[in-house]
């Protein structure tokens, strides 16, 4: 394996800024490790043409004398819910198969901007719908840890991708979890940004109000360069924070819990969770008390109603959202035997082009937002969804961050929860509340669970608007357990190479 | 409130313009009982006096002139995704059946 590879994107950014590498050599090595191990993984839906001649304009532009940014150069993986011009954008979803976008979303435009190299599109559960990447209609990716194993979703593809080392930095976008329990399940990390800090053009829309992009990445310090590139007020999202951010590498560059009061949420550290997720979160919390953290028990007693909630505002705004797939302006298009009316034909497009999860969320949807059954379930979700506010805003009084375990397993087998939707549904347990507050997240890795030897994640929460302390408390517990562990835990992930020849034929487009 | 009829999931599927199939009804019927029996635990705290929330952060509207923006698409752009179009505009088949 190419040394090239394993580097963070800011160690890869700091040798292509002193010359040692250039971002052609850095973008071939990845494209190569695709090409090695993807065919295993399937964490790619497309890999862009392009790249190699990006990473030249950009290695040309810095032989100019040309200020570039920390991230320069380097590849960067997108997941597939973005649109960008020149790769088609699909968002797991057979009716938008090979629509090419006609302008970037706006963070695929900031990335490329601050010089990265956009090497392909990642796959994910059909239109962000799941938390295993089974829902895509190209086929599922596979956990780099066991490829028996679901890489977790909807954004899979992203967490794969780094985690097998395809690509040092990518895109993703959480609704209830989807960057967040990736993470947690591929032993990387993911932040779901404060709602309005990271602009949602060009996100093709799950749930407006509960969507964020954000950063996955290996390490603390590569989601917070990330942030700091794709954070900002955009003209183009009315729903867009326009407040001046803080620098997140900075946050993490001086990482110090000393004092840090972090509360443990009582209602998601329970026998619900796997013994091994709860242990290695126990000693993760011991770790930074060691180091001067003051730890305290917090209730939030509405955090058990927050799924039932998210599972009707989240299918309520997701039938309205895809609406728009209607067979006229972009993608798949069925006509019925014989002709038909335009409304024959739209129903035959959508027929078509949606797999079973999307059908079941747009007909849930369809059902909670119907005259008669709107104040009972949408009306009634939206209170509680006042409810968990008010429960992060009485223990955001009391501590500065909150701290759970991402998610209640360690990767489940592909296909154990395919035919149980509810199962399904109850991973997001722990990363759905900070949506529907608007809150923002990380996830990076505690450790392995001693039963299976599966990436466990640890979770800490903060209030809106204060994404940098994540990354302080993200940072330091992340240099404590590789001091602790004696280097990454991805260098105790298995060897891909022996899996190179074993590739998998399905969904590969 | 949870008893969902296959009646009523063609109706929806019909309002949400999609074609089930009947076994594709029958199967969602069952399991939209399930998950409604599961959702309908907000009740139990969604009381009268609990003011709803549609946006996680308070935010006001936005405006802006009503005048073309700099980021529009030509007309090239709008059409190029686009299943059928006559260069100028989408193309649709008849908004209207023979016996409308």
């Amino acid at each position: 394996m190419s040394d090239l590879i394993r580097l963070s994107a800011a160690e890869l950014g700091a040798k292509l800024a002193s010359g040692e590498v250039s971002s052609v050599e850095a973008t071939r090595a990845h494209l190569d490790r695709i090409a090695a191990v993807d065919g295993a993984v399937h964490a790619f839906l497309h890999v862009n043409e392009a790249a190699l001649d990006a990473a030249s304009d950009i290695d040309r532009r810095r032989a100019a004398g040309e200020e570039l940014g920390p991230l320069a150069g380097v590849p960067i993986a997108i997941k597939d819910v973005l649109v960008t011009t020149g790769m088609p954008s699909t968002s797991g979803s057979r009716i938008l198969e090979g629509w090419i976008p006609p302008y970037d979303a706006t963070p695929v435009r900031k990335v490329r901007e601050a010089g990265m190299v956009p090497l392909g599109k990642t796959n994910m559960d059909e239109f962000a719908m799941g938390s295993s990447t089974e829902h895509s209609a190209y086929g599922p990716t596979h956990n780099p840890w066991d490829l028996d194993r679901i890489p977790g979703g909807s954004g899979g593809g992203s967490a794969a991708a780094v985690a097998a080392f395809e690509a040092p930095i990518a895109l993703g976008s959480d609704t209830g979890g989807s960057i967040r329990q990736p993470a947690h399940v591929t032993g990387t990390v993911g932040v779901k940004p404060t709602y309005g800090g990271v602009s949602r053009y060009g996100s093709i829309a799950l749930a407006s109000s509960l969507d964020q992009v954000g950063p996955v990445s290996r390490t603390v310090l590569d989601s917070a360069l990330l942030h700091d590139v794709i954070a900002g007020h955009d003209p183009l999202d009315s729903t867009s924070i326009s407040d001046p951010w803080p620098s997140m590498a900075e946050a993490v560059r001086r990482a110090d819990v000393s004092g840090l009061r972090i509360g443990v949420v009582k209602e998601l550290d329970t026998d619900g969770f796997q013994a091994g997720v709860r242990s290695r979160f126990h000693e993760a919390l011991e770790l930074l008390e060691r180091n001067g953290a003051e730890i305290v028990e917090v209730s939030t007693p509405n955090f058990e109603y927050a799924v039932a909630a998210y599972y009707l505002i989240m299918p309520a705004e997701a039938s309205s959202n895809l609406a728009k797939f209607d067979s006229v302006r972009f993608g798949l298009r069925v006509t019925p035997e014989g002709g038909g009316t335009v409304e024959q034909v739209m129903a035959a497009t959508r027929e078509a082009g949606f797999g079973p999860e999307v059908k079941r969320r747009v007909i849930l949807g369809t059902y909670a937002l119907s005259a008669g059954y709107y104040d009972a379930y949408y009306g009634s979700a939206q209170k509680v969804r006042t409810l968990v506010q008010r429960d992060f805003d009485a223990a955001f009084a009391n501590v500065d961050v909150l701290a759970t375990p991402t998610a209640p397993t360690t990767a489940f087998r592909l296909g154990e929860k395919l035919d149980d939707p509810l199962a399904m549904y109850l991973n997001d347990v722990a990363t759905i509340p900070a949506n529907l507050a608007g809150v923002p997240g990380i996830s990076l890795p505690a450790g392995l669970a001693p039963e299976d030897g599966l990436p466990v994640g640890i979770q800490f929460l903060a209030p809106a608007r204060e994404d940098a302390r994540l990354y302080n408390v993200g940072g330091a517990l992340e240099a404590l357990l590789v001091d602790r562990w004696g280097g990454p835990l991805l260098n105790q992930a298995p060897d891909l190479s022996t899996h190179e020849l074993k590739a998998t034929e399905e969904g590969v487009v | 409130m949870s008893e969902i009829s296959a009646e009523q999931v063609a109706h929806l599927a019909n309002l949400a313009r999609i074609a089930l199939t009947d076994e594709e009804i029958q199967h969602l019927t069952t399991e939209l009982g399930q998950i409604m029996q599961a959702v309908e635990k907000v009740s139990e705290v969604a009381t009268p006096d609990v003011p709803p929330t549609s946006h996680p952060i308070p935010l006001r509207n936005v405006m802006r002139d009503d005048v073309v923006g700099d980021t529009v698409l030509t007309t090239e752009q709008a059409l190029a995704g686009a299943p059928e179009h006559d260069d100028t505009r989408f193309v649709v088949s008849a908004i209207l059946g023979e016996e409308q």
